[in-house]
């Protein structure tokens, strides 16, 4: 069983207003995310993460090809009892508290009473926002916003939830807190699909990802399989090293750019080792303040694949 | 049905909070106090005016509510995208779209009884002020009954102004436009006697026949307002209103039907 599957999926729009002519926003996007999988789904302003999303809630219409939510057509009512959505940049109304807004979600499921009291003031307080419960909407933040739009896609205990950039507009503690649900979700057995275009929340949680530029799936796999995280290198930081030991770190092979005050950044090959690098420090009589392998990240793949499919090369 | 309730019931709760609501209902309490003042000027008149001017302010004020909440009811929702999450609940659109249209009509259906609870102590206060001579000589009583008809109907015609706002907005993609429609429609809908009539005054066979078109197709909002005949205590025939609360009826559940039906199908992009 699928927690989301679609078949050739395919929106155009017309663009223009005498002679429009069709605008591809997605192409046939054939996807699989299996239940319990936290899915990214990742790509450029403008690749169609968000068309994609759209699709699968029925806010817009597909040109061609079909979409499934749990085994069930995309459009079927009943079946989003079971799923929840955070939209882009959420915005509720503005003369209601979180606290109403979220009890009028949840009786749209049909909660009721004292149990939708309890769903209610447990969701915000996991998002944050358990203070701020009677305030009006008008009065929130874009980061608090936020917030309430990730607690009302929360707010029936969904089997799938979908998000939808739900990084944007928080600062790092609001991302942090936002990883720590994620993973909480997955932790209970909920499927995950979201879209970023921020790399480092996808590698942080996914555990596996969909690449889409300009409307087309490029790649898709698990994390692991399409990043080799191959050790490209070392980043060394040195503290205290003497200016005869500074040249004595080129002799051996090591590129080492003075940070100031005795401090450098030292940059050793792929076919060092970590003992390399500590018998490097040593050798130098300097402090070893920071030591981290350089890798090929998501954003070395997501680059090449953007390059790719728009035909160009950065050289 | 409940998930259209639901929908009702937190429109209302969304708009009867909306500052912009209680201005107007502000304003035309104030407008009806002016209205004695301006009564004072004209000696004799004074009541007829009033009441008047009074259920004109009423009119006027619930006319701006349903433009401009009603307007946001789905054209600023898809403006700021607000509509997304709901529609993503286990809500079908048409089921949203009448929850809408309920929500307001209760908004603006509490909002006049408000105006005219107001405008029922304006009259009796003023019943005070006149003497016994002018009291009998005035054609109906300062706290006429017959006034809640000129309401009822002004509830009635708000209500059709409503369905009109909202069937603008289910394929307009800016709420600015779609309140100019419903605005520019409301005015046209004043001239409907002058539409039926167009055949007669015009040389050109061809416009008469258009003018009559539009005579049926356009909300036909001049026969709702009954203000002369309450005010001066004209007889006004039972069947008159019913025909005319028929028509309502007839025409907001056309639009409602037409509404549904682009509803269902629209891309929100």
């Amino acid at each position: 069983m699928h927690a989301i599957r679609t078949e050739g999926l395919t929106k155009h729009y017309s663009v223009g207003f005498w002679r429009s002519r069709p605008y591809v926003a997605l192409d046939k996007l054939t996807l699989e995310v299996a239940r319990g999988e936290v899915f990214g789904f990742l790509g450029p302003n403008g690749a169609g993460k968000t068309t994609t999303l759209k699709l699968l809630m029925q806010l817009i219409f597909p040109t061609s090809g079909r979409a499934w939510i749990l085994d069930r057509p995309a459009g079927d009512v009943a079946m989003r009892r079971r799923i929840g959505y955070l939209p882009e940049n959420p915005t509720f109304y503005d003369n209601v508290s979180a606290e109403e807004l979220l009890g009028y979600f949840a009786s749209l499921f049909g909660y009721r009473g004292a149990e939708r009291a309890r769903r209610v003031a447990g969701l915000l307080d996991e998002v944050g926002l358990g203070a701020e419960r009677r305030m009006q909407l008008r009065k929130y933040s874009k980061g608090m916003i936020q917030r309430v739009g990730l607690a009302q896609a929360l707010i029936n205990d969904p089997e799938v939830v979908f998000l939808d950039e739900p990084m944007s507009g928080l600062d790092p503690i609001g991302r942090r807190d936002v990883r720590d649900i994620i993973l909480r979700l997955r932790d209970r057995g909920a499927t995950v699909f979201f879209s970023s275009h921020i790399l480092g929340d996808a590698e942080a949680m996914c555990s596996r990802v969909g690449i889409v530029a300009g409307g087309t799936l490029v790649a898709s796999g698990a994390l692991a399989e399409m990043v080799p995280f191959r050790i490209r290198g070392w980043d060394l930081v040195l503290a205290g090293v003497m200016a005869d030991a500074a040249a004595a770190l080129s002799a051996r092979g090591a590129a080492a750019t003075l940070i100031g005050d005795g401090r450098y950044h030292v940059v050793l090959p792929a076919t060092a080792s970590s003992e390399d690098a500590v018998a490097l420090a040593k050798a130098a009589n300097a402090e070893l303040v920071s030591i981290n392998p350089v890798r090929d990240t998501l954003e070395d793949f997501f680059l090449a694949h953007v390059q790719k499919s728009a035909g160009r090369t950065f050289d | 049905m409940r998930t259209t309730a639901l929908v009702a019931l937190h429109v209302f709760r969304d708009s009867v909070r909306d500052k912009v609501l209680y201005s107007i209902v502000a304003f035309a309490v104030v407008l009806m106090g002016v209205s004695y003042l301006i009564g004072q000027l004209t000696a004799g008149e004074d009541l007829k005016i009033i009441k008047d001017l009074g259920l004109a302010a009423m009119s006027l004020m619930g006319l701006f509510i349903a433009v401009f909440i009603g307007i946001g009811l789905i054209a600023r929702e898809i403006d700021r995208r607000s509509i997304y999450a709901v529609l993503a609940k286990p809500v079908r659109r048409h089921e949203l779209l009448l929850g809408k249209y309920l929500g307001l009509v209760g908004t603006l259906f509490v909002n006049l009884s408000v105006m005219a609870l107001a405008y029922y102590v304006v009259l009796a206060y003023i019943g005070t002020t006149l003497s016994p001579a002018a009291l009998k000589a005035a054609p109906a009583p300062p706290t006429d009954p017959r006034l809640m008809l000129a309401v009822l109907m002004i509830a009635l015609e708000l209500s059709l102004v409503t369905a009109v706002a909202l069937f603008w907005s289910t394929f307009s993609s800016s709420a600015l436009l779609s309140a100019g429609f419903t605005v520019a429609l409301y005015i046209a809908g004043q001239f409907g006697a002058d539409l039926k009539n167009f055949e007669h005054v015009v040389e050109s066979p061809a416009a008469g026949i258009v003018g009559r078109a539009l005579y049926y197709v356009l909300p036909n909002f001049a026969a709702f307002d009954i203000k002369t005949e309450v005010v001066h205590a004209l007889p006004l025939p039972a069947g008159y209103l019913a025909m005319t609360a028929l028509y309502a009826i007839v025409y907001i559940a056309a639009l409602l039907v037409a509404s549904v039906m682009i509803f269902a199908r629209r891309d929100f992009k």
